[in-house]
């Protein structure tokens, strides 16, 4: 149970300082240079106006992810003079104008008697002295965490103009073991690495999960029986399904944003083409027809364009956009090099992508039309790009060499932001790959 | 754990070597087509099989050179041995499914042991280098372990004998990012069903 609002009273006050505010600190994606916002949050308070342990616990998550962002510099709360003791009093503004900060965040949050937690937030702008947004909202005591990022997803979206994406969700492939024997398992856990769970014993090959629109599922890759073939796993109960049986290995899966089909490739006599699956009849249909390797297709965010790669044109990976029916198939990529992966941001402007040149690896974006590519990250294997669902930052994993011995070879998951900053690894307990970023989380987990 | 994956890699090397034994022009491999690519590897999986035992490289030779043996041998040996003593592996170029002279005889040797042994199964594995997007890797090894299957449908083995399976750049023969292992790696395996 975990339920969040955010009060309409406020909303008049909130445009007005919104237009002012949005002149000043906005963030321009287009400039890539950014400037972290000066962010004072207090420790949230419990009912007598002291800070809770758990008030404690979720400043803290809502400070972390602000400042993970790459976008804000929370000011050590050890500076702070008199932080208000409730999110109803009006701050003392000349006690952290001097910290230089543009925004306070105060909140209470404890645990009631029937071990609810209930949190209240207000968040002021200290240069205008006006309150630009305010919340609250309770949780069962296992949504402290969500309930923090829905907070800092508030904070995120008054400063930056910007969607939310904190509270969000990683499946990955965690992977342990000599090279030739990886044993690699189906892994989740929040987009700041915490509530890791694996959900796979290891026992069987999978690779390159996806998440549903609504997170509830994951298509996967499964070597079940040595029989490569996508399953669905259903989040909350375990429960593993194979998709449909096909003469040849089915393979990189994708959603459509409905949530109603799913496309994929199947391998057949050494040509790989697409397919389309409609997941409640179950039946398929043919999307690309050729003799070469047409794979990793992915939708675009209205559903009505699938971005995908093929060695049809000269034998190198090039990426290619087509309808949904699988006509009108147009090459957009032309720079040099091979490239792989293609994924639509949710914005629907740009197409990550990995590209190979000259013995290195990227991921980069493009216009839809194959302009603008501009690279963000490099590395001796770099792969698998996915979005956050507010397309701002990008995913990632990075592979270093492998010595003969079998020592190095590390792998890990890395994200950065579309202007190329703030490229951070993401605390996994093993070696990582092969990461999806969730859509936004629902408002029950 | 180094200690077996070292004597993976021997064992890989000494198939190699007996494959190319007789013709050391691995270099020309794959070159029709791929010799641009800046990464690629030359395709000398046989380079550097320096320590490779010489009697068991002789035995392998000898057990290739004359494939009619393969029954008189069999009331000793495994399937799995004869079929290794054929050259169960064949080698690729970088992003490459065509098969070379030297993949052409290992397979027509693979296809005189099916046909002396009609009631093996095979299942052919295709694999690749860790230089690709993972994807990508998978639609390669399943167009090698294809052509490897085609190769021997057309030399008469029934193709319901054979199954083929893509590990993409999952299961490595040989550790290390280096050329020398890539060339080990891009290979189709067949393996007794």
């Amino acid at each position: 149970m975990l339920r969040i609002y955010v009060l309409i009273c406020l909303l008049v006050a909130n445009l007005v300082s919104g237009i002012a505010f949005s002149q000043t600190t906005r963030i321009d994606i287009t400039d890539g240079q950014v400037a972290r916002i000066p962010i004072a949050i207090a420790d949230f308070t419990g009912p007598d106006g002291t800070t809770t342990p758990e008030g404690r616990q979720i400043s803290k998550i809502i400070s972390d992810d602000l400042q993970n962002s790459g976008l804000f510099e929370p000011v050590d709360s050890a500076a702070f003079i008199n932080p208000p003791s409730s999110p109803d009093i009006t701050p003392d503004f000349a006690n952290w104008s001097p910290l230089g900060v543009e925004g306070l965040l105060v909140g209470s949050a404890f645990f009631d008697s029937e071990n609810t937690l209930q949190l209240e937030f207000k968040l002021w702008d200290v240069v205008t002295q006006k309150a630009l947004t305010e919340g609250g909202g309770s949780a069962d005591p296992a949504g402290l965490r969500r309930i923090a990022h829905k907070v800092a997803d508030f904070v995120y979206v008054e400063f930056t103009g910007d969607k939310k994406y904190f509270d969000t969700k990683i499946v990955y492939i965690s992977e342990s073991g000599p090279q030739d024997k990886r044993v690699k398992r189906l892994a989740i856990m929040d987009q700041d690495g915490h509530n890791h769970r694996f959900l796979t014993s290891g026992r069987d090959l999978v690779l390159t999960p996806r998440f549903s629109p609504t997170a509830h599922e994951i298509a996967y890759l499964n070597y079940f029986n040595d029989e490569p073939n996508i399953y669905l796993f259903e989040v909350a109960t375990g429960r593993t399904e194979k998709l449909g049986s096909f003469p040849g290995m089915t393979f990189a899966p994708h959603f459509h944003p409905d949530g109603n089909k799913l496309i994929m490739s199947l391998a057949q006599d050494g040509a790989t083409n697409i397919f389309e699956m409609d997941l409640l009849s179950r039946t398929t249909r043919q999307l690309t027809n050729t003799i070469h390797i047409d794979t990793a297709p992915s939708y675009s965010p209205d559903g009505k364009k699938i971005v995908f790669e093929s060695d049809r044109d000269g034998g190198r990976q090039q990426l290619f956009i087509m309808d949904s029916d699988g006509r009108n198939v147009k090459r957009i990529s032309y720079n040099k090099g091979r490239y792989a992966t293609p994924v639509w941001s949710p914005r629907g402007d740009v197409i990550a992508f990995t590209k190979m040149l000259a013995g290195e690896f990227f991921i980069g974006i493009m216009r839809t039309d194959g302009t603008a590519e501009r690279l963000l990250a490099r590395g001796f294997l770099v792969e698998a790009p996915t979005w956050a669902p507010n397309g701002r930052v990008l995913m990632y994993y990075k592979q270093d060499r492998f010595e003969q011995d079998g020592s190095g070879g590390n792998t890990r998951l890395y994200k950065v932001d579309i202007t190329g900053f703030n490229e951070s690894i993401m605390n996994t307990p093993a070696d990582a790959s092969d990461p999806a970023w969730s859509p936004l989380l629902g408002s029950n987990p | 754990m180094i200690k077996r994956l070292l004597t993976i890699c021997a064992a890989t090397m000494l198939l190699a070597a007996c494959e190319t034994a007789s013709t050391d022009s691995n270099e020309v491999v794959g070159s029709s087509s791929a010799a641009s690519s800046g990464s690629d590897a030359a395709a000398s999986a046989s380079s550097n099989t320096s320590d490779g035992s010489t009697s068991a490289s002789s035995e392998a030779s000898e057990a290739s050179g004359s494939s009619g043996s393969n029954s008189a041998d069999s009331d000793m040996q495994t399937p799995d041995e004869m079929l290794a003593k054929v050259g169960s592996t064949v080698y690729f170029g970088y992003d490459e499914s065509t098969l070379s002279a030297e993949a052409q005889a290992t397979l027509d040797r693979q296809a005189a042991f099916l046909k002396a042994n009609p009631t093996i199964r095979i299942v052919i594995e295709g694999h690749c280098d860790e230089r690709g997007t993972r994807e990508y890797n998978l639609a390669l090894g399943d167009r090698r372990a294809s052509a490897a299957r085609d190769y021997l449908v057309a030399k008469g083995v029934n193709a319901s004998r054979l199954t083929t399976i893509s590990y993409g750049k999952e299961r490595p023969a040989v550790g290390g990012s280096n050329d020398t292992s890539y060339a080990l790696n891009r290979r189709s395996m067949s393996k007794i069903n």
